[in-house]
């Protein structure tokens, strides 16, 4: 079945089973490999994409529900990776083996677009169904509370300390 | 994973003159010989042996032969060379080397090996070149060579400076200088070593550039899955694909022998499609009858029951110094304590799951493999394609995460099957799924502790008897079950007047193998839990208790072992100093809060931390974990951090929520839904404090865990009064 759909920008058709889930069509179809597999059952976050400005879990959105709306990939953040919140990433030294990076980003952007003045704690529960196995959580806190307020470096300072840890 | 480092000692110089684009070329060639325990000679952890390039454009570059994976080898190995060369460290080139068994001996990555083993010979490689630079500047201008100095990638002298570029090609002819004579530069002298600088591969991991091996794309490659047998050790009996092949996409089903020979590989049926979604689905319509194998009726209870039995009966003596047991018969019950301590086998669960892409022809074949052990890879596609070693070309991608998983071959080995059969570049792809319950898990292990203190508070004896599901005795029957298992065991950091060290494997269909930090996740929780407990009946404080048994000036080796480095318990000593001391031990806690502190010796690596947690109505808070490490020399302190950082969350993990259990012969979790992690609302702060240090360079990647899990329970201890001995931690243990 023919779906067609816009992806970073670009209109894009696509031809596979209606069922085949958006993570498979842009990794394997569209070559867009920045989307990551991890789980499969939406448990991880590694294939975060948004949605017509929505983060989505592409490993089990079907194809046939994109139809006609607006994907973005880890690949149309920028083209230069000046999205403040890559620039947040990289200033934190955020990623280790880097896999989970992609949706952890993406869930973060729509995330503070949603909230752009979040608290550390609110931080915590927007982020807390993203996995790190190389257990980058401290980083990605202070670098989505860096995005958030890039230019005050006093808070950055305040959230490299602030807590977590409930068990 | 395992091995102890010895001394590097060069061997071989070689020169060669490179007719590539750039023309002549300044090649140094280096390598060190490792020495091994006996378990670990299969597979092998390899020796460092890398190339450094210098070209007419002056570019340097330097080619690995160890492999990024998230550990920040790709920046600390360029530092080094920088640091001798006299450039920065941003102008040297990495570039990982091809996998040739000939320019590169063995090329693993493992062992928290990398830096540790890559520090003199860099530096050395880098004096070399510099001196030969030096050397062909300085008769270019007839001056002394000691008049000239190298800054910025050229040679300088006065106000004359020529580039490595124009030098390289009459550098190129002189004589390697003896590598045993090269200056190298003193610590003191360092500008790059010791300083943080932002890793190199952090940019791409924040677009999508970054490839990892999933997104190799080779034109006109085709995907595959694997239905393996659920319990371990099961095979095929029939299968029947009818179904399976009227779903789009589908090219080829067929069956794939299991493996037992250099690699454990465990067959099954492979589905081969146009997509990997395509497989997936066509393999949940096939129909198979496997035959469960030899282990289909083993699980967590039953191995649990053989533990116990092993430990209530007599068993194999490892080591026995002084008389302990007759000291703990004696001891008064107040002054004795005996504790039993319980280990869950543990996935790897690394992001990316198993992988490889492969395309065998008729005359050569080439891989594509996230793997920590290129020339197992180029072994075992070589075994099955028939090809030799060298027609084999193995690309090394990045891997999200390793944790020691991709160690092994079993994913190129069954990719390398199924690309036999299909003329096409084949990418195999395990799904979570197939990575949780087909990993070469952490062993299970169970430990049985008794020990007494005298009316001084001196440890009067220590006995430790245990058993574990063996990770020699699953690879290597020849070598000693224990080999695998005893860690730090057999380097007894603290005083103890009679010590004896027991020791006899379990059986079990369950296959393990390396998990991060190995041997020492096991024993550092059961020691450093131990150990507490034991200043506890000696009524000391657990920190002033530990520096007390560490003495002064001790070198403890491993007396099983001749080429044993020695724990120099004064290093181990100034990390429990300063771990203390950043996290105000001692001083007083709030309501429910209490503090833990343990400390553990592996890979030459000396790490204390103390946790601090608060427990409030049986719900558990960590405040705080502060770490200290001596690794010797640290090459780039950020990413020493992160590693440290990395490895805590790891272990805290493995003591708070993951597990592998098993039932009917197979893994009981699947999939992250049910082994959980911790996430960021769990993540407590982490500071990571590194001890100033002029030593050569020891491993981060792993030691960094082992103490995580005692320091954990010690407070917990400290807090609630109750010895959690059994992890991971379970729901009720501290309402």
């Amino acid at each position: 079945m023919a779906v067609t759909f816009e992806v970073n920008g670009h209109s894009r058709t696509v031809d596979v089973s209606p069922d085949t889930p958006l993570l498979w069509v842009l990794r394997d179809t569209l070559n867009l490999t920045g989307t990551k597999y991890g789980c499969g059952i939406a448990a991880c976050g590694a294939c975060t994409v948004h949605i017509n400005g929505e983060p989505q879990r592409s490993c089990v959105f079907p194809v046939s529900a994109v139809s006609g709306k607006k994907v973005t990939t880890i690949e149309g953040l920028s083209p230069d990776r000046s999205h403040p919140v890559q620039q947040a990433w990289i200033a934190e030294q955020a990623p280790q083996c880097g896999y989970c990076q992609s949706g952890q980003i993406m869930t973060a952007v729509a995330f503070l677009k949603k909230n752009p003045k979040p608290t550390a704690e609110e931080v915590d529960n927007a982020m807390s169904n993203n996995i790190c196995r190389c257990g980058t959580a401290q980083r990605i806190r202070a670098a989505v509370l860096r995005a958030a307020k890039e230019t005050d470096r006093k808070h950055v300072a305040t959230a490299r300390n602030a807590a977590g840890g409930e068990i | 994973m395992i091995g102890s480092v010895s001394k590097p000692k060069l061997s071989r110089r070689t020169l060669l003159k490179s007719a590539a684009t750039a023309g002549a070329a300044l090649i140094i060639g280096f390598d060190v010989p490792r020495v091994l325990k006996g378990a670990d000679a299969k597979p092998p952890v390899s020796p460092f042996r890398s190339w450094v390039r210098i070209d007419q454009a002056g570019r340097v570059t330097l080619l690995s032969s160890r492999s990024e994976m998230g550990q920040g080898i790709s920046t600390a190995l360029p530092m080094v060379l920088a640091e001798e060369l006299g450039l920065d460290w941003e102008d040297v080139e990495i570039e990982q080397a091809p996998t040739d068994a000939s320019l590169f001996g063995e090329q693993g990555t493992g062992g928290s090996g990398s830096v540790a083993d890559s520090w003199m010979p860099l530096r050395k490689a880098g004096a070399a070149a510099r001196e030969m630079l030096v050397t062909t500047a300085a008769q270019r201008w007839n001056v002394s060579p000691s008049d000239c100095s190298v800054k910025g990638g050229a040679v300088h002298h006065g106000a004359d400076a020529l580039t490595f570029g124009e030098l390289v090609e009459s550098a190129s002819k002189l004589p390697i200088p003896d590598f045993e004579r090269v200056q190298l530069k003193k610590p003191e002298d360092f500008s790059i070593i010791g300083k943080p600088v932002p890793r190199k591969d952090i940019p791409m991991k924040t677009d999508g550039t970054a490839k990892f091996g999933l997104d190799v794309r080779v034109p006109g490659m085709v995907y595959a899955v694997v239905a393996r047998c659920p319990a371990f050790g099961g095979k095929v009996k029939s299968f029947d694909a009818k179904d399976a092949k009227t779903l789009p996409g589908i090219i080829d089903v067929f069956e794939i022998p299991e493996v037992r020979e250099g690699v454990h590989s465990w067959g099954g049926v492979a589905v081969v499609a146009d997509t990997t979604w395509n497989a997936m689905q066509a393999r949940k319509k096939l129909h198979i009858d496997w035959d469960l194998g030899p282990h289909a009726t083993e699980s967590s209870e039953t191995l649990r029951k053989q533990f116990r039995k092993i430990v209530d009966e007599p068993m194999k003596v490892v080591l026995n110094q002084g008389q302990a047991d007759t000291v703990i018969s004696k001891a008064p019950a107040d002054k004795k304590v005996e504790a039993d301590y319980e280990l869950p086998f543990q996935a790897h669960a690394t992001m990316e799951p198993m992988n490889c892409t492969v395309h065998i022809r008729s005359d050569q074949a080439e891989v594509w493999a996230p793997a920590q052990g290129p020339e197992w890879i180029q072994q075992v596609v070589s075994q099955v394609s028939g090809l030799p070693p060298n027609k084999v070309k193995v690309n090394i991608t990045l891997m999200g995460g390793g944790f020691g998983r991709r160690y092994q071959a079993d994913f190129a080995l069954e990719a390398a099957q199924i690309a036999k059969r299909v003329p096409k570049p084949v990418q195999l792809v395990w799904s979570r799924e197939d990575d949780m319950t087909h990993d070469y898990y952490r062993p299970a292990s169970y430990h049985r502790l008794s020990g007494a203190v005298d009316e001084k508070g001196n440890i009067a004896a220590w006995r430790h008897r245990s058993t574990s599901t063996s990770i020699a005795d699953y690879f290597d029957r020849k070598s000693p079950p224990e080999s695998s298992e005893l860690g730090c065991t057999l380097q007894m950091p603290y005083l103890a007047q009679n010590y004896k060290l027991e020791y006899t494997k379990a059986e079990s269909g369950v296959p393990r193998a390396w998990w991060r930090s190995v041997e020492a996740s096991v024993i550092g929780f059961v020691m450093e839990s131990f150990m507490d407990e034991l200043a506890h009946a000696a009524g000391v404080d657990p920190y002033q208790f530990r520096l007390d048994k560490l003495g002064s000036g001790r070198q403890v080796k491993n007396p099983l072992e001749a080429h044993s480095v020695p724990l120099d318990a004064d290093r181990m000593k100034a990390v429990l100093q300063l771990a203390a001391q950043k996290s105000d031990w001692g001083k007083p806690v709030k309501s429910g809060q209490g503090r833990g502190i343990a400390c553990h010796y592996s890979f030459n690596s000396y790490v204390a931390n103390v946790v601090e947690a608060t427990v409030s109505g049986g719900a558990l808070k960590l405040d705080r974990i502060v770490s200290a490490v001596d690794i010797g020399t640290a090459v780039n302190p950020e990413g020493v951090r992160a590693q440290v950082e990395s490895a805590i969350v790891y272990g805290l993990t493995a003591a708070l929520k993951s597990q592998i259990t098993i039932q009917d012969g197979h893994a009981v979790q699947a999939n992250f839904n049910q082994f959980t992690t911790l996430s960021m609302k769990e993540t407590p702060r982490l500071e990571v404090h590194i001890m100033p240090s002029t030593l050569p360079p020891t491993g981060i990647g792993e030691p960094g865990l082992p103490p995580v899990a005692p320091a954990l329970m010690n407070a917990l201890f400290a807090i609630t009064g109750k010895r959690i001995r059994r992890l991971p931690l379970k729901q009720g243990d501290l309402a």
